[in-house]
């Protein structure tokens, strides 16, 4: 998430802003620049000075509209918090040592008043033990939508980060059949299509897969020709690391790439694009993608550690371009409108820095829905 | 295309592979499946087979061998040999006739099909008019009488197929000179009523026997089904005499010097017919009924052979008393007061009798009987006392009793040979001592470079050891494992003792035997020591037996030793089967491979995986929970080792439990194919608005031109088309470490290498489970001055746990120069180098879905191949294979032959994991073919097409067993003896097969609900293992080569 945000979204607003700022049983107020916000680590400065507390590490909190205590530790958030305040924004800190992360959240509003109250008394004793929210840069990503940029736009391609065992894929695949265009006219060819999703699954919170959603590729690899059981066993194979490459039954919510936002930094060229796919190389081999290369080794009964690789690889997953957006309901202050309006998906995408090696793997033309 | 192939593309690499790899099915070995017609030709001494599937193969000499394969599938009904000469004509059951030849091409033999024919009646004849049921092929070499239902006989022009419509011999025209045959009153009045009144009622039916005279081929015997029988004067057209039988015609047979006719009845008699030209219409000789009085059922065929001694010999087939034995399989010899009727366990097909060849000789002469019955050919010699059965050298019944396991032993030294060979030869004493009658044509097969066993293990408890060198697959030695137990059966009364006078006198003949006493007696692995004669079998009610190799018959009790896999694992109850029964005391064993260990698991559950070393005398087993090593030269177990995971509780539910869910799946994938159905009949009126799939339904269902090379596609499209009427959906979630199962434990493997540290090897043990984990145990083998003295220890000292959790289907270690560690007293035996100890060591660890390779001792991931992320296939069978090249002599590569669950075959590089080549080879819904597959040390493999036939396949340019031989008729005799190369009919033979080879991937749609079934595999392979008796259904016929030659210089890959 280190990459340069687009400004102003909500900077409708003009003039200063009120901040009120609270550390244990203190406040103080002062005022910000509504339209330069500055960077967050600025912001974090002066909460020190103006706290005096120039060498204490804290947690920043803001309660945002909805009276939500949202933290505040990068710029992302941070301008977040300055654009959505209104009219003043509403700082708590705490110390790191005695913080109480489960006071962050975005619950529910009848909590809301807890919230406030936990923060203002540390010590109020918890009549549930809640979910622990550990802070964004331990967060990790469940999934994502890739090379949106390289795709054709009908087409989307989504990873699924699958850690341990907590929480099912769940998802379902079945035959049937899709028409194509192809040089001899429309025809109708077998597919292999999303069934069903289970909730609660990995699959459906991503809210990214949908039933019916036809599956083009596996981690790359083309499924055309495959049949049901193979397309199963590759996602199997795949089930830590799954790229899927779908073309939405739904096709209302594509990345559209022409009404792109401007004024943003880095942002890619999509006409020279078309031309330079040809040529290069897939944006990921699947050799890439060792993140299941941690088998485990016991020696002599002792502890399991994970298996080193004998020869150091430096291609690394984190060498792949893509964009990474949080989907997990609410958490790091970014908010989705709602699963199916992915409008924030496709305006991100195109601020984004596209390395060359970026390839269409689709190669079947024109692919039309009924 | 696949990625990772277009990295490492070397033209030189490129050619080197050609010199390696090349694909060939070679060879079928056993019996072909589903038999439905027999052929013989007595000049060529060649037997043809015709089976339902549209094949025909033909058997000479040992190593003689054809196939050929009709475009259509339709059933073989009948297979003639054109006279003297290198042709037959089949019949199928779509009454269409074919032509095949022999053909000399670059000096070896090819069989071909000429030409095809249907035969037309005139415009708006009844089909049946023109349905065949008879044909003779006439010696003029030149014309097919063919006999029909309307009972007209047609003449057809060879080679041609040209209808001779003038010389028809119609059923009116024989009628009407019958009649004006008539002596017109007297004593014949009575006789030639029936005719009338048969004109009548049109009952002259069906022609059932045409024979041509045996002296002069002027004359045709016609026999109607009605029981009319005339001779035909084809110079003159006209009926020379009839004769009449109130009974319904079976079968005719013409007497050698054609004096006298034999025909044979529904009701069970047979008649005898004096022929001469002054009497027209002569009375029986003799009318018999061999097994009156009571009801007796049809003799299909008969046979009255004349011998020098004067007695004549009758065959016949049925006849037997309806009400008692009128469900047996029966053929009967009568010959000078004896009298057998060989019982058959299987339906009988077709007999023949070979006889005397030459056509001018005064005596038939008898010397075998041939009998083709549904599941076997037995021959038997008609010349020795007792008329005792002939040993087959091929044609042998794989499945005499259900295969459930195979195990493949390269190169044996001839030592071990030749007293497994003498062990066996102990066994076969009942067979007659006559030389195989059947020896036409010549094979060209160089003789086999090595001796190869194929050790197959039955559900009966036997293991059958065969001589898999060459092309014929011969029987050696059957060891039978029943004695070790008490099974409800005593196994010497299953020796079938018949009484003097019992009547009929039957007598069972054959080996098919179907019924398994005990279903626990199944041989599920099979490991054989070639260098030390030391034996491991393994079944299915969780038995491990150590046998030795003994030349003496012996008798002594059984070391018994039960290993509990569960060890302290509390609160289990295993649902299954209970263990065997160990029989107390001594027991005799004849001469060959006898028991002198028993371990037996606890839960009895199937054993999964065994290994023997040979010269650390240990044996490990694992099953479904766990697995064992054990010492058998202390006979002491050295320990257990639990692998079932605590929330399993599949796998101590027994085989039934299992049955059981089987049953509730299938039903429930029926009734979901029946709700779908409905469902989108009901959908349908209100037109194609449904959701993705539905809508394209009725586009499809319209007419549209094929365009190009979609043709192809479209049957597999309408297949998946059909498909949707049931969608199967597929659930896609990561292993999990509590799935079902993962304590299976599916491979083992000895190895002598670095497991502790890198400056001592020490001998080890490795397991891979079906939930991906390897166990590795250190183990402390005594050496041998002190081996009695001191105990073998065992110490864990690895687990890697796969985090793909793939099954572990494969375990082998390289050594310092990345070459497989060779097998147990190999060095020892001066056969193989010694490895490399001073490199460092590799462990590779093939599952289901990768190969992995890691360093020793330390395990550190150093390669990988995702088979399965990047093809969607899985590994069934992986195995070190050497490659030999073909141009230079002593050149060769490791690599692992690797089968996968799509039934590809592929190979692997050693070290390096890369692909090298991969071919088509088992259809990929054909589960049990792909489960039977076993590979050799030398790049060849086996795999069942049907449950009696294994196909012979190879990877190897080096190692190709296939059939080349010649077979001469009198004309071709001039052509001169080929020398070795034959490159065209290579070309030849491949465009046959581009033919054809589409069809394995044709899907028709009436095989839709079939297919999805089958696409459950796991489904199907449940099926297979419970229902064993009828999973033959799949034959596969994709292999349509016939006798090929190969050119070492000729190994193109495909």
């Amino acid at each position: 998430m280190n990459r340069s945000h687009r400004h102003g979204a909500g900077s409708g607003c003009l003039g200063t802003m009120e901040v009120k700022s609270k550390f244990g049983a203190e406040f103080r107020r002062f005022s910000l620049e509504r339209s330069k916000p500055g960077k967050f680590e600025e912001f974090y400065g002066l909460l020190q000075h103006v706290h005096k507390i120039p060498n204490v590490d804290v947690l920043v909190g803001y309660a945002d509209i909805h009276g939500d205590l949202l933290p505040i530790n990068n710029d992302d958030n941070y301008h977040k918090a300055v654009s959505t305040a209104n009219p003043l924004l509403r700082i708590f800190i705490q110390k790191k040592e005695e913080a109480d992360y489960s006071a962050f959240g975005t619950d529910t509003l009848i909590k809301k008043k807890n919230v406030l109250t936990n923060v203002l008394r540390p010590d109020n004793h918890r009549k549930k033990p809640h979910i622990v929210i550990s802070m964004p840069q331990d967060f990790r990503p469940v999934s994502s939508i890739i090379d949106v940029d390289i795709l054709p736009e009908t087409h989307r391609r989504v990873r699924l980060y699958k850690y341990g065992t907590e929480k099912p894929l769940g998802f379902y695949i079945r035959d049937g059949s899709s028409v194509r265009v192809t040089p001899h006219g429309l025809e109708k060819v077998p597919g292999i299509f999303i069934s069903r999703l289970v909730p609660g699954g990995l699959a459906q919170s991503t809210g990214l897969l949908a039933v019916n959603d036809e599956v083009l590729e596996v981690n790359g690899i083309e499924v055309s020709g495959k049949s049901l059981d193979q397309v199963t066993d590759m996602m199997i194979a795949n089930s830590r690391n799954l790229i899927i490459t779908v073309r939405p039954a739904n096709q209302r919510n594509n990345v559209v790439r022409n009404s792109r936002t401007s004024g943003s930094s880095g942002q890619s060229t999509d006409n020279s694009l078309l031309g330079c796919v040809q040529q290069v190389e897939p944006s990921f081999e699947p050799e890439d993608e060792d993140s299941d290369e941690d088998d485990i080794v016991i020696e002599d009964n002792g502890m399991p550690q994970q298996i080193p690789k004998a020869v150091p690889n430096t291609e690394s997953l984190e060498s792949l371009t893509q964009i990474e957006l949080n989907f997990e309901s609410g958490q790091n202050g970014f908010i989705p409108s709602n699963e199916v309006s992915l409008a924030p998906v496709a305006s991100g995408t195109n601020t984004e820095t596209h390395a060359p090696d970026q390839k269409l793997l689709e190669e079947d033309g024109t692919i039309i829905t009924l | 295309m696949r990625r990772f192939l277009r990295s490492g593309h070397d033209p030189a690499r490129e050619r080197l592979k050609r010199d390696l790899f090349q694909f060939n099915k070679t060879v079928e070995h056993g019996f072909p499946h589903q038999p439905s017609a027999l052929g013989y030709s007595q000049s060529l001494r060649i037997l043809a087979i015709g089976t339902r599937s549209g094949a025909v193969k033909l058997y000479g000499a040992p190593g003689v061998e054809f196939m050929g394969l009709h475009r259509e599938t339709n059933a073989v009904v009948q297979i003639h040999f054109l006279p003297g000469q290198c042709q037959l004509v089949t019949l199928l059951d779509d009454n269409s006739l074919h032509l095949w030849s022999l053909k000399v091409k670059g000096g070896v033999s090819e069989l071909q099909e000429d030409g095809s024919f249907t035969l037309r009646g005139p415009p708006g004849a009844a089909p049946s008019a023109t349905q065949i049921t008879v044909v003779l092929p006439h010696s003029s070499r030149e014309l097919l009488y063919l006999g029909t239902e309307s009972g007209n006989v047609f003449v057809v022009q060879l080679p041609a197929f040209r209808t001779l419509e003038d010389r028809t011999i119609s059923s009116d025209a024989v009628l009407q000179q019958v009649e004006s045959s008539q002596p017109g009153g007297g004593q014949s009045r009575a006789v030639c009523r029936l005719p009338e009144e048969a004109r009548q009622r049109r009952v002259f039916e069906m022609v059932e026997a045409l024979q041509e005279h045996p002296r002069n081929p002027d004359q045709v015997l016609i026999g109607y089904s009605r029981g009319l029988i005339v001779i035909w004067d084809l110079r003159a057209s006209r009926v020379l005499c009839h004769f009449l039988s109130s009974q319904q015609l079976e079968s005719v047979c013409w007497q050698r010097d054609g004096h006298v006719i034999v025909s044979c009845h529904s009701d069970g008699s047979y008649c005898q017919w004096p022929v001469s030209g002054d009497a027209p219409q002569p009375e029986p000789l003799r009318s018999c009924m061999p097994y009156g009085p009571f009801p007796c059922k049809a003799i299909t065929k008969i046979f009255w052979l004349t011998t020098k001694q004067g007695l004549p010999f009758t065959i016949f087939q049925g006849g037997m008393p309806r009400a008692s034995y009128g469900d047996r399989h029966c053929i009967s010899v009568i010959h000078d007061g004896q009298q057998t009727a060989f019982d058959f366990t299987s339906r009988v097909i077709d007999f023949t009798v070979l006889t005397e060849a030459d056509p001018a000789a005064a005596f038939d002469d008898p010397c075998a009987l041939v009998v083709l019955a549904e599941e076997e050919l037995v021959v038997i010699d008609l010349q020795a006392a007792g008329w005792p059965p002939v040993q087959p050298p091929y044609l042998a019944s794989l499945h005499c009793s259900a295969i459930t396991c195979s195990h493949h032993v390269s190169n044996i030294p001839l030592k071990l040979w030749e007293r497994i060979v003498a062990a066996g030869s102990q066994q076969h004493t009942h067979f007659s001592t006559m030389e195989w009658p059947i020896d036409g044509g010549t094979s060209l097969a160089p003789a086999p470079p090595q001796r190869d066993l194929l050790l197959t293990g039955h559900e009966d408890g036997t293991v059958r050891f065969w001589d898999a060198s060459g092309v014929c697959l011969r029987l050696l030695y059957k060891l039978s494992t029943v004695r070790v137990f008490l099974t409800d059966t005593d196994p010497s009364d299953s020796l079938n003792v018949q009484g003097e006078d019992e009547w009929p006198p039957l007598r069972k003949v054959g080996s098919f035997d179907p019924y398994s006493d005990d279903p626990r007696l199944g041989i599920q692995k099979i490991f054989l020591c070639k260098y030390s004669g030391y034996l491991a079998v393994a079944g299915t009610a969780g038995q491990v037996l150590v046998l030795e190799l003994n030349d003496e018959e012996a008798e002594h009790s059984v070391a018994q030793v039960e290993a509990d896999l569960l060890q302290d694992q509390e609160g289990y109850r295993w649902k299954g089967h209970e263990r065997l029964c160990a029989r107390p005391g001594p027991v005799r064993f004849e001469p060959g491979f006898q028991p002198f260990v028993l371990v037996q698991c606890q839960p009895p559950a199937v054993v999964t995986s065994l290994a023997l070393h040979s010269e650390w005398r240990l044996v490990a087993f694992g099953t479904s929970h766990g697995f064992g090593l054990f010492d058998h030269q202390q006979r002491r177990q050295v320990f257990v080792k639990c692998t079932l995971h605590p929330s399993d509780q599949l796998a101590l539910e027994g085989p039934l439990s299992r049955v059981k869910s089987l049953k509730k799946s299938l039903r429930q994938s029926f009734r979901r194919i029946r709700r779908s159905r409905v469902s989108s009949r009901k959908r349908r009126p209100a037109g194609p608005s449904g959701e993705n799939g539905e809508a394209g339904a009725p586009a499809q269902a319209r007419p549209r031109p094929l365009q190009g090379q979609e043709g192809a596609a479209r049957p597999e499209r309408a297949g998946v088309q059909s498909m949707e009427l049931a969608p199967v959906q597929r659930r896609i979630e990561a292993r999990s470490a509590e799935d079902s199962f993962t304590g299976f434990v599916r491979t083992l493997y000895f190895a002598d290498t670095y497991l502790r540290d890198s400056s001592r090897h020490c001998p080890s043990l490795w397991a891979g489970t079906n939930g991906g984990t390897v166990y590795a145990f250190a183990l402390r083998v005594p050496p041998a001055e002190r081996r009695m003295d001191e105990p073998v220890r065992a110490e864990q000292a690895k687990e890697i746990q796969l985090m793909h959790r793939a099954p572990v289907v494969g375990i082998l270690v390289l050594d310092g120069h990345n070459v497989p560690l060779p097998e147990p007293l190999e060095v020892a035996h001066d056969l193989s180098k010694s490895p490399d100890m001073q490199g460092g060591h590799q462990l590779l660890v093939v599952s289901e879905e990768q190969f992995k390779v890691f360093t020793l001792p330390k395990v550190s991931a150093k390669l990988k191949l995702k088979l399965t992320a990047l093809e969607g296939s899985r590994v069934r069978r992986v195995s070190v294979a050497h490659f030999g090249s073909c141009r230079a002599e002593d050149y060769g590569e490791h690599h692992l032959a690797v089968l996968t669950n799509l039934g590809d075959v592929q190979v692997v590089s050693l070290p390096l994991l890369k692909p090298q080549v991969r071919y088509s080879c088992i259809r990929r819904e054909d589960v049990s073919g792909i489960a039977s597959c076993v590979f050799t040390k030398y790049g060849q493999g086996f795999y069942l097409i049907s449950p009696s036939e294994f196909e012979r396949f190879s990877l190897s340019t080096k190692w190709l067993v296939e059939p080349r031989c010649l077979v001469d008729s009198a004309e071709t005799k001039s052509h001169s003896r080929p020398r070795n190369g034959s490159g065209p009919e290579k070309a030849l033979d491949r465009t046959r097969n581009s033919g054809s080879q589409s069809d394995g991937e044709e899907r028709r749609p009436g095989r839709v609900m079939e297919h999805a079934l089958l696409n459950d595999e796991r489904v199907l392979k449940e099926i297979q293992s419970t229902l064993e008796g009828d999973r033959g259904s799949y034959g596969d016929w994709r292999s349509q080569r016939v006798a090929v030659g190969y050119s070492l210089s000729n190994g193109g890959a495909e």
